[in-house]
């Protein structure tokens, strides 16, 4: 049998569909493309322990070079694919060759989104950087030095997660957050509050509610000397030796739409994994998908979306309809403290927390209907499971024991 | 190198061959063991590398901490010999383990 799966995209879902289809026993041939030079690797370290230096290059790996070879994954590192032919079941690589699929799998991720200030030069600036890469971490550790002045603009978890690894490297730290409040998209203002005094008492600037307006470039144009800002109507000017811009994620869906895929915030998938080609699938954080828990489309971009996307779409190519019933869950790590997200809060009408938001454990639980939606769970990993199977049952919950650490979360599921 | 054998729900069983230093969820990763999700990376954050450490070995595996042991305890399937293989360091002491594997690291 000579059938051929090609994967563009070697990140978590692509690496992670290649190893399923294997354990599934797929016969066929697996290319696995990679415009990277590294292997399938974990992006969640590169914000904390890889930045810090206590994870080391080849413990990112999720496998090792050897396991592909030796289940016949073809994986082809630093190999760009410029186009698909659809008529012709081929993709044109950036090395003029070409190669033919009988089902192909877009798992390409997203980039960094950029800094939409206008009159920035075309050529890269020397200390602007972003986190999305091994090459990404590699450029900027030079920078990382005590002392240092670093600005992040954006307070979202990369960014401060990045905070919390500078202010243990003993730079100098201010962070730039354009919403009122951080993290404001996915959580509640009690969460963001918490997060806010655990930076503030490691010594890290914030300026909630301002407007990036530009930034100061050396009389060459290849550094960034500071950061112009606005903040309720006052100007202020933010020296830098470093800038890290942590404002979200683009989804790489541009070979999707030449190719004349449905594209809206993502490439436009089924509950199956499948574009609206039946030769084409697309998994992770390029992929719009509908969900079962959410009751409409999502596109998600973490790692357990990832692993369970590729799950779906392995099925699929195996012959079989699984289409998820997951719900969406987050993880981050600053300063140790493991903050845990389970759920979409969206459009949740009541918050109740458990444990003291002046402490160092503190949950917050979202509620509408005195059901819950979702939670967010900051140093307490047991209460995080508790908490994940509550989101699941979707069970009506008695909000005064909720909101009682001293109730077990676990008896609330009833 | 010390061999980790993982037999999952269905009785089907995987013999690897680990590498010393390495977590057992990483060996079971490296051979492409099904039945191991490993969503976090290794990390205690997730229990979905759950497993049970056959009886035998028991006394040869180090303790769970805390932080396992709330993560352990509302992972699925549990039972008294369950253990995130994540937090289970490979040395030669454990040449021939056994760990079962749970009907579903995800649901009931």
């Amino acid at each position: 049998m000579d059938e051929r799966i090609v994967i563009v995209g070697a990140g978590q879902a692509g690496g992670e569909l290649a190893a399923g289809l294997r354990k599934q026993g797929y016969p066929g041939r697996i290319v696995l493309l990679g415009d990277e030079p590294h292997p399938p690797y974990q992006r969640p370290p590169l914000s904390k322990g890889f930045l810090l230096g206590k994870v080391a290059l080849a413990e990112l790996y999720l496998k090792p070079l050897a396991t592909y070879e030796r289940f016949d994954i073809e994986l082809r590192l630093g190999a760009r694919v410029e186009a698909i032919d659809r008529t012709t079941r081929a993709l044109a690589l950036q090395d003029g060759s070409r190669l033919s699929y009988d089902k192909l799998v877009l798992a390409t991720g997203g980039r960094a989104r950029r800094l939409p200030l206008p009159g920035l030069p075309r050529a890269p600036i020397e200390n602007l950087f972003s986190v999305r890469s091994i090459a990404d971490i590699e450029a900027m550790r030079a920078k990382f030095v005590a002392g240092n002045r670093l600005v992040l603009v954006g307070g979202g978890y990369v960014g401060l997660e990045v905070a919390a690894v500078a202010v243990q490297l003993g730079l100098r730290v201010t962070v730039l957050e354009a919403a009122p409040r951080l993290l404001a998209r996915v959580t509640g203002p009690e969460v963001s509050t918490f997060i806010e005094q655990l930076h503030h008492e490691r010594g890290v600037d914030f300026r909630l509610a301002c407007e990036v307006q530009g930034l100061e470039l050396d009389e060459a144009g290849c550094q960034v000397r500071a950061v112009r800002i606005v903040r309720h109507g006052i100007p202020e000017q933010i020296d830098a030796d470093l800038v890290l811009v942590g404002i979200g994620l683009v989804p790489n869906t541009e070979l999707a739409s030449a190719a004349g895929l449905a594209v809206d915030d993502g490439i436009v998938v089924d509950e199956y994994a499948c574009t609206s080609d039946p030769a084409i699938l697309a998994i992770g954080d390029c992929a719009n998908q509908p969900s079962a828990f959410a009751g409409g489309r999502l596109r998600l971009e973490s790692v357990p979306n990832a692993i369970e996307h590729a799950r779906v779409a392995a099925a699929t190519l195996m012959g079989k309809r699984e289409p998820s019933a997951a719900i969406p869950w987050f993880w981050s790590d600053q300063y140790g403290l493991k903050l845990q997200m389970v759920g979409l809060s969206a459009g949740y009408e009541q918050c109740v927390t458990r444990g003291s938001a002046g402490g160092k454990e503190f949950s917050a639980f979202y509620l509408k209907d005195n059901r819950i939606l979702a939670a967010d769970v900051l140093g307490r990993p047991a209460e995080f499971m508790a908490a994940k199977r509550l989101v699941a049952s979707r069970a009506q919950v008695d909000v005064t024991r909720l909101g009682d650490a001293a109730v077990p979360l676990a008896s609330l599921a009833a | 190198m010390p061999k980790i054998k993982f037999i999952e729900a269905d009785g089907k069983e995987h013999e690897v061959e680990a590498q010393e230093g390495q977590s057992v969820m990483q060996a079971a990763m490296d051979n492409l063991v099904p039945g191991i999700v490993a969503e976090c990376g290794g990390f205690a954050s997730c229990a979905t590398c759950h497993g049970y450490v056959d009886e035998a070995w028991l006394p040869k595996v180090p303790p769970p901490d805390a932080a396992e042991e709330g993560m352990i305890a509302c992972a699925y399937h549990v039972r008294p010999t369950s253990r995130l293989t994540c937090q289970i360091t490979v040395t030669p002491a454990l040449d021939g383990l056994v760990v079962r594997l749970p009907l579903s690291q995800t649901s009931e």
